[in-house]
């Protein structure tokens, strides 16, 4: 029962392993995908409450690791549900496609639930290496050679950082002997006045800065984004970074004692991604580049909660990552519905989109002022309730900073919801927005509006589920 | 929790603050433009009558905070939803209430395009306005000020005139950017006072004095950008000029009065002895925009530009009445605000109703109407001489006031009275200005365009325009009544303010020691 949802997706990867044998058509597969995805989301919705430790204590299943799966599989969902045929990738590798994008869930969910060093690894790695190779399945219509440079730049930043991990899980090992998070917890804490052990612990949170696209590691991000298909960056956008999030607190669960180099650390991580990704977002034109380096100022807002290194940080942080996955699918699914071919959209595309597509616009505008962090969206009150915390840590310049933050990175959202709202034009073509998108805008409106004005049962939910590790 | 008269009727403030929201998304179901314009002027006009059952419930006789409503709201953060209304926040909870209704009307044919998002528009900005006045809790003052730029930005932004995207975004950019260090002050305040975001319980707390100086300044920023004070004024007539009429009178006579609404509410009680360090610079710059709106408004050759720069001097009078900080002054501060919403609201719709006559706001092709006009220039004419402060209107009886106020200040100081003196020019160009103005619509010169094809106000329009011009006259003959609503809690504010007058005179001296 505790392993359910990770069987589910084994079995539903195996599916599509076989269909990928067979010619099959687009619409059909999507039918399958999203029939198997909702099934990921049932098993993982009827195992939320289960726990227990599997494979010698290499495997937790608790109420942290359950509601992790639980939005990852519906995140899953969302993205499969955006566009029903995906002209973005090519045709011949659709089932390939489902394939990788399973496979990489099911990497996602072995590794929220991974409480041992080498667990961690492999579940990493596979959820990586499958989107290393998701990414270059654009086809070439839409992408004309970019989403192989975007492949090959993701798996060689990617191998960088696993290197880096990998170098600090030695060091992890050598000055504890064990891999199992638990043991080597309480053996730190005997060492943990060594340089030796600040390293360690640095090198292997690098592992998962690279996922969640902080600053140093973040250099894949603007071509990745704009490389791969839209759906594809929905995926890697969002789906990914709420791993990374699970894996960071638990990593960070390891720091005690002498904590100041490391916190040090990340209060500078945090303001380089917030400065360097709301200013480089300033000048972008195309859509997902902008979104890719708006992410790596959120991931440095996220950051904020986890470097307080307490309870009501972390789960501030998870209400946080929760709330960006959907600001951001809103914003993706916008992109998606008007790319009817699979082409990166710039900025000016959305000129009229009021007229084309009322829907979508509103969508995207809240979509943007969330991100913004305009109240009353989730993006206001997550930030919020970071600085709060962070501010109760007593990092009261970070706190000033990242407010100033805030303030630069308005005018990029502002351009855009101004593109979508302000021009007329007769030239483009009104768009056609299904029943399903339709009704995907309306609940992430919904979602987006109600984690902003009533909070209270989502912070509620990362309490508990934070409590349950700590 | 002994300052607040608890609510145990009708939620009346919670009715008017979420009436508006519940109409705008009612209207997301009407199809018909005609439909969702009488549709928002029933709800409007329903707010409005309710928001004068405040009044009949408001006494008089206490400063408490009264009609008090608290609900928990995210437990987590001791976050709440408390709301009540005092002597500073009813006039102009009323003047929000009131107002909107003739914003709906001076729309009905000003606004073809997109009829139904504008309306959601303003009824969303009116939940916003109204709970900015009556929020007691400093989350959700914070939650409803930041989400106002939302509508407000659409209003420019898609209904505005040529330059609404420049003027639409230096607009968000400013209002945000002001009041980012205002959300660091609030989690300051919240950390401090045992982790709650209850604004009276902030106020007359022992705060040290150079945290004081900080949280007043992350104050000042937010508040001076949003009046706009002199040299924090430049979206303003940018925003005034591209924005719709009835965005333009919401800017004037509310979103304005939230700046300095926000000095009494939050600077003076909660950081009293910076406000009174720092006082004599706020005072200055109130001059200084008193006499350069004065100035930049006698230049101008746009209707709206001038009256966006009188604003400027106008409201540069209302800083001043609050920051000397005596009774004279503060009453006269908020008076004056209520006069300059009435005023300045009306002046913007008379400049709206030409527009839609010449689409154009330019002095020049508005010359020689009053001959065409004669009710418009009748309405026209009381509105301009209120400007100015001509006696028998309602902006005579608080700019004296102000000005009274500033002579106390310089007696108290034992001085030359130059501040009041100072400001005195400023009253002098507003007559000159307004009356230039006057006098090019009226009659201009020998070569007036031809204007004989224009109709003068219609039925409508008179509607409008007549309970401005009611109440421009009740105030400047009778303001009595409205001095009444607002003494009790003025003269408490005051009184705490001279127990920490003594504290702040040592702490001043030790600064500059």
């Amino acid at each position: 029962m505790s392993f359910l949802p990770e069987l589910t997706l084994l079995g539903v990867s195996l599916v599509f392993f076989l269909l990928s044998l067979r010619e099959a058509n687009g619409k059909q597969l999507h039918a399958i995908a999203a029939g198997m995805a909702t099934l990921v989301l049932l098993s993982a919705l009827i195992s939320l409450k289960s726990e227990g430790e599997l494979f010698f204590k290499a495997y937790q299943v608790d109420y942290f690791s359950q509601l992790f799966k639980v939005l990852i599989a519906l995140g899953t969902l969302l993205v499969i549900l955006f566009c029903d045929r995906h002209p973005g990738i090519t045709a011949t590798v659709q089932a390939e496609y489902y394939l990788f994008m399973f496979i990489s869930v099911l990497g996602l969910m072995m590794l929220v639930s991974s409480v041992e060093l080498l667990a961690i690894f492999v579940s990493l790695e596979l959820s990586s290496f499958a989107v290393y190779i998701m990414v270059p399945m654009r086809n070439r219509h839409s992408a004309a050679g970019i989403q192989v440079e975007a492949g090959i730049k993701y798996l060689l930043f990617g191998v960088m950082a696993t290197g880096l991990m990998l170098f600090g899980m030695s060091y992890l090992f050598g000055l504890t002997g064990s891999t199992q998070l638990a043991v080597i917890t309480e053996q730190l804490n005997l060492s943990f006045g060594q340089p030796a052990a600040v390293v360690a612990i640095i090198l292997v949170l690098a592992g998962f800065f690279y996922k969640l696209a902080i600053f140093p590691l973040h250099f894949w991000v603007p071509d990745v984004y704009q490389g791969s298909a839209n759906e594809t960056t929905a995926f890697i956008a969002a789906i990914p970074k709420l791993a990374a999030v699970a894996l960071l607190i638990r990593l960070l669960t390891l720091v005690n004692g002498e904590t100041e180099a490391i916190v040090g650390l990340l209060v500078v991580c945090a303001l380089l991604s917030m400065f360097y990704g709301n200013l480089s977002a300033l000048v972008q034109k195309d859509i997902k580049r902008l979104l890719g380096f708006s992410g790596i100022s959120h991931a440095g807002f996220v950051l904020v909660g986890l470097l307080t290194l307490e309870h009501e940080g972390y789960a501030t942080a998870m209400y946080y990552i929760i709330g960006y996955v959907f600001m951001n699918l809103a914003c993706f699914l916008v992109i998606c519905t008007i790319a009817t071919k699979g082409e990166n959209v710039a900025i000016e595309d959305f000129t009229g989109l009021h007229k084309r597509a009322p829907l979508l616009a509103i969508t995207l505008s809240i979509g943007l002022f969330a991100l913004a962090g305009i109240p009353p969206f989730v993006g206001f009150t997550g930030k919020f309730f970071l600085l709060v915390n962070a501010f109760k840590q007593g990092h009261i310049l970070l706190v000033v900073l990242a407010a100033i933050n805030t303030a630069i990175a308005i005018y990029y959202y502002l351009s855009i919801v101004r593109v979508t709202f302000c021009t007329d034009s007769e030239i483009r073509e009104p768009i056609l927005v299904g029943g399903r998108q339709k009704i995907l805008s309306l609940l992430l409106i919904v979602i987006v509006i109600a984690m902003g004005v009533a909070p209270s049962p989502f912070l509620e939910m990362t309490s508990v589920a934070i409590q349950a590790i700590m | 929790m002994d300052q607040l008269l608890f609510n145990s009727g009708f939620p009346i403030l919670s009715v008017l603050i979420f009436l508006p929201l519940a109409g705008a998304v009612a209207l997301l179901f009407l199809n018909s433009d005609q439909a969702c314009r009488i549709f928002t002027l029933v709800v409007s006009g329903a707010v409005a009558l309710l928001s004068l059952f405040v009044l009949a419930d408001f006494d008089t006789a206490t400063a408490r905070f009264q009609l008090v409503e608290h609900h928990r709201w995210i437990e987590a953060f001791n976050i709440n939803y408390t709301i009540g209304v005092d002597g500073i926040s009813i006039l102009l909870l009323l003047l929000t209430t009131l107002i909107m209704p003739f914003c709906v009307l001076a729309s009905w044919t000003y606004i073809t395009a997109r009829v139904k998002i504008f309306m959601i528009c303003l009824l969303v900005m009116e939940t916003a306005m109204i709970g900015v006045f009556v929020a007691l809790d400093f989350v959700l003052f914070y939650i409803l000020w930041e989400a106002m730029l939302i509508p407000m930005y659409l209003l420019i932004a898609i209904w505005g005139g040529p330059r609404k995207i420049y003027a639409s975004v230096k607009f968000f950019l400013y209002t945000l950017a002001g009041s980012i260090l205002l959300l660091v002050a609030i989690i300051w305040l919240y950390a401090t006072n045992n982790y709650s975001f209850f604004i009276p319980e902030m106020m007359w707390q022992d705060y040290p004095f150079s945290a004081q100086v900080l949280v007043f300044l992350a104050f000042f920023l937010a508040f001076a950008i949003k009046v706009p004070m002199f040299p924090f004024h430049t979206w303003l007539p940018a925003a005034h000029v591209e924005a719709p009429t009835a965005g333009s009178v919401i800017l004037a006579s509310i979103l304005l009065k939230m700046g300095t609404y926000g000095f009494l509410r939050f600077a003076l009680p909660i950081t009293p002895e910076a406000t009174i360090a720092l006082a004599p610079y706020v005072l200055w710059l109130s001059i200084a925009g008193i006499i350069y709106g004065g100035f930049t408004a006698l230049a101008q050759q746009d209707m709206k530009k001038l009256i966006a720069y009188s604003s400027v001097g106008h409201m540069g009078f209302v800083t001043l009445g609050i920051f000397v900080l005596n009774v004279r002054g503060v009453e006269g501060a908020i008076l004056q605000m209520v006069n300059h919403g009435i005023t300045t609201g009306a002046l913007f719709l008379c400049v709206g109703m030409i527009y839609e006559r010449t689409h154009s706001r330019e002095l020049l092709s508005a010359t020689g109407v009053g001959k065409y006009m004669p009710v418009f220039i009748t309405f026209l004419a009381f509105f301009s001489l209120s400007s100015f402060g001509f006696p028998g209107t309602n902006s005579f009886v608080g700019e004296f006031m102000i000005i009274a106020g500033a002579f106390q200040f310089d007696t108290a100081l034992q001085r030359f009275p130059t501040l009041a003196l100072a400001s005195i020019p400023g009253a002098v160009l507003a007559a000159a200005y307004m009356l230039r103005m006057l006098q090019k619509i009226i009659w201009g010169g020998t070569n007036n365009p031809d204007q004989s094809w224009i109709k003068d106000l219609n039925l409508r329009e008179i509607v409008v325009l007549t309970p401005f011009l009611f109440f421009v006259l009740w105030i400047g003959l009778g303001p009595q009544p409205f001095i009444d609503l607002m003494h009790c809690s003025v003269d408490h504010l005051l009184q705490q303010f001279e127990a920490h007058q003594n504290h702040a005179i040592a702490a001043a001296g030790a600064l500059i020691r």
